[in-house]
């Protein structure tokens, strides 16, 4: 009875504050804008049925949601025929311990054909969708359309300068003297606690135009003309690397932290240049980190609202600030409800990647 | 042996310059007499004077700590019993959607579970105020707190709290005597978390705040847009000396606590 209780008040609690609200932001997406408060017309008000029957994908419409699905489905596609399909048929297929040279080549061979028969099907189901899809890529307004593409390329490419930056600072600690690496720890994670408000707001004074920054190149004489860094996406990518480097940093220098060096002296022993040597055994040791890594940065970079409105200028648009917008500034509720579904469905694939990742790893650790 | 090369050791130069550099130049420049905020003219104190003369300011200031300590309070709760369900209770009717939902709010983009607190807010028709953003905070801040809890929970011997119910514990009092106090560092943390997490929450307290409430971040933030002020600077510095104070005490109290689970440990086997 008390561990019913006990179980009843989290559960009700996460079931009001977070799924019921859900459900409210999917029923005003399909909702019209009125001009009363709230402005939004509810649909629901006839019963349950008749309003299924009078859905509203007017704002879904709006929005370009079709090329968002359309895109969605070719991602989802591709992920499956790579990730499930294609190791399961090729398993079945191929032989675990090829013998000789003959059985080896078959191997080969029939490994190939898989993976083009495999391509063969997404080429094939992308073909057959693309007409049908055809109808509903027909974008009325194409700036929602734009945010959806401009915050995955915003993602992807400060994801990638994140890690660039960031895994030379795990690799060093991860090397560094073992009584320093409490220390180092703590200095990662204590920008970590620091407001991120603050954090992005520090940026500012450097990168405007009579900023910090230009001031040190001018004075050094490196540039004549102060450079304009301050509201481009330039400026949106430094913010994004800035905030979220501990992200990066913390599961490589995990993995890195856990790794044999006996194995690097090894390679080394056996003729590996130092170069080599990473490449081989470093690099796939500390992948999982870099994957963690790289999800932990990408996946909230993709909402991202603060960091593009301070640091960005006019045509920075990420789709976190077009929501943002649209609720405060325009007041088009439903609108935004329906953004608001879209970013999610472009969250679920990396999301479901990253859990899939980490439940290998868990498994792995075992 | 680990190497420590002169990579390395620039690696870590470069990277801890890059993520240092930027907020000690806030606080340098915070101490600069003029307004002008990127010319240097001199050591003054008179914005942290001025900050103090500023009401709206200290307004928000005391809106912020207050949505700080209930929702991190009522967090810390919520989310040890959630932890404690996800850890122990076993198996029970919707065990599935139960830790999906504590999962799902660490990736919510914040703007997603913003708008759709204030608009399940207005549907039930609560006036938005400290009441709204509290029961906000509180409930993305329950997972971060449970997604500690946890990591502590697993790790522990459960045959401690076996031999104390053996020993005629009811289970609450099992939890008190044994379970609490062995997981109390990072139900503490748990604790911190959550109130930095609601300190520096600007998205969701912007959506769920009333006009009577606005909080410390949102005051920032309108302030920031119009560009880079003495006084916010003077703010900033406060608020990263409070957070690294929090931070050194935090992390000494827990190194403390460990050498004393370690040195009992070693008692108990010697004895």
């Amino acid at each position: 009875m008390k561990r019913r209780l006990l179980i009843a008040l989290p559960y009700a609690w996460l079931l009001i504050f977070f799924l019921v609200p859900f459900g409210i932001v999917l029923k005003i997406s399909l909702s019209d804008i009125a001009l009363a408060i709230p402005p939004y017309v509810p649909t629901m008000k006839d019963g349950f049925w008749t309003m299924l029957s009078g859905l509203d994908l007017e704002n879904y419409a709006f929005i370009g949601a079709g090329a968002v699905v359309a895109a969605f489905a070719a991602v989802a596609l591709c992920v499956v025929m790579f990730n499930i399909v294609y190791p399961r048929v090729r398993r079945a297929l191929v032989p675990d311990t090829p013998n000789g040279f003959f059985d080896t080549a078959a191997a080969a061979l029939t490994a190939l054909a898989v993976a083009l028969v495999n391509v063969a099907v997404i080429v094939g189901v992308l073909a057959l969708l693309l007409p049908q899809l055809r109808a509903f890529v027909d974008i009325p307004d194409f700036l929602y359309f734009a945010a959806y593409l401009s915050s995955l390329k915003i993602a992807i490419i400060s994801t990638f300068f994140t890690l660039l930056i960031g895994y030379p600072i795990a690799y060093g600690m991860a090397r560094a003297p073992e009584h320093w690496r409490p220390t180092l720890l703590m200095l990662v994670i204590l920008p970590f606690w620091t407001s991120f408000l603050i954090r992005v707001y520090a940026w500012i004074g450097i990168l405007s135009t009579e900023g910090y920054l230009n001031q040190f190149l001018l004075g050094l004489g490196v540039i004549s003309e102060p450079l304009t860094i301050l509201n481009t996406n330039a400026a949106v990518y430094v913010g994004i690397v800035y905030t979220y480097l501990p992200f990066m940093v913390l599961p490589i220098y995990a993995a890195l932290e856990k790794m044999d060096d006996s194995l690097v002296e090894a390679a080394e022993d056996l003729g590996c240049t130092a170069l080599s040597a990473f490449w081989l055994i470093t690099a796939p040791l500390s992948k999982p980190g870099v994957i963690a890594g790289c999800f932990l940065v990408f996946i909230p970079t993709l909402g991202e609202f603060v960091i593009p409105s301070l640091l960005g200028g006019s045509d920075t648009v990420m789709i976190g600030k077009v929501l943002w917008e649209e609720f405060f500034n325009n007041r088009d509720w439903p609108v935004a409800s329906a953004v608001a579904v879209m970013l999610l469905l472009i969250l679920i694939v990396p999301i479901v990647l990253f859990q899939r990742n980490q439940q290998i790893e868990r498994e792995a650790d075992r | 042996m680990r190497r420590f090369s002169w990579f390395n050791a620039t690696a870590l130069t470069f990277g801890f310059a890059f993520l240092y550099l930027p907020m000690l130049i806030l606080i340098i420049y915070s101490f600069n007499e003029s307004r002008l905020v990127t010319v240097w003219a001199g050591f003054s104190t008179k914005w942290y004077g001025e900050l103090w003369q500023n009401e709206a300011f200290l307004d928000a200031a005391w809106v912020t700590i207050k949505v700080a300590f209930w929702s991190s309070t009522l967090a810390t709760v919520l989310g040890t019993m959630a932890a404690y369900i996800m850890v122990r209770a076993g198996r029970f009717r919707g065990r599935g959607l139960f830790s999906g939902m504590i999962y799902a709010p660490l990736v919510m983009p914040e703007v997603i579970t913003g708008l759709s607190l204030l608009l399940f807010f207005i549907a039930i028709g609560l006036d938005r105020g400290v009441v709204t953003i509290v029961l906000a905070h509180t409930t993305f801040a329950m997972c971060y707190v449970s997604v500690v809890v946890t990591s502590r929970l697993v790790s522990f011997d459960q045959s401690l709290e076996e031999a104390a119910l053996d020993l005629g514990c009811t289970p609450f009092d099992a939890f008190r005597s044994v379970t609490l106090p062995i997981i109390l560092p990072a139900v503490i943390s748990g604790w911190l978390l959550a109130f930095t997490l609601s300190l520096d929450d600007l998205v969701i307290a912007s959506f769920t705040s009333g006009p009577s409430s606005t909080t410390l971040p949102i005051k920032i933030f309108s302030a920031v847009r119009l560009g880079v002020t003495p006084e916010i600077n003077a703010l900033s510095t406060i608020m990263i000396l409070l957070v690294t104070l929090g931070v050194i005490t935090a992390s000494l109290i827990s190194r403390r606590s460990a050498l004393k689970a370690r040195e009992d440990e070693r008692k108990a086997m010697g004895g």
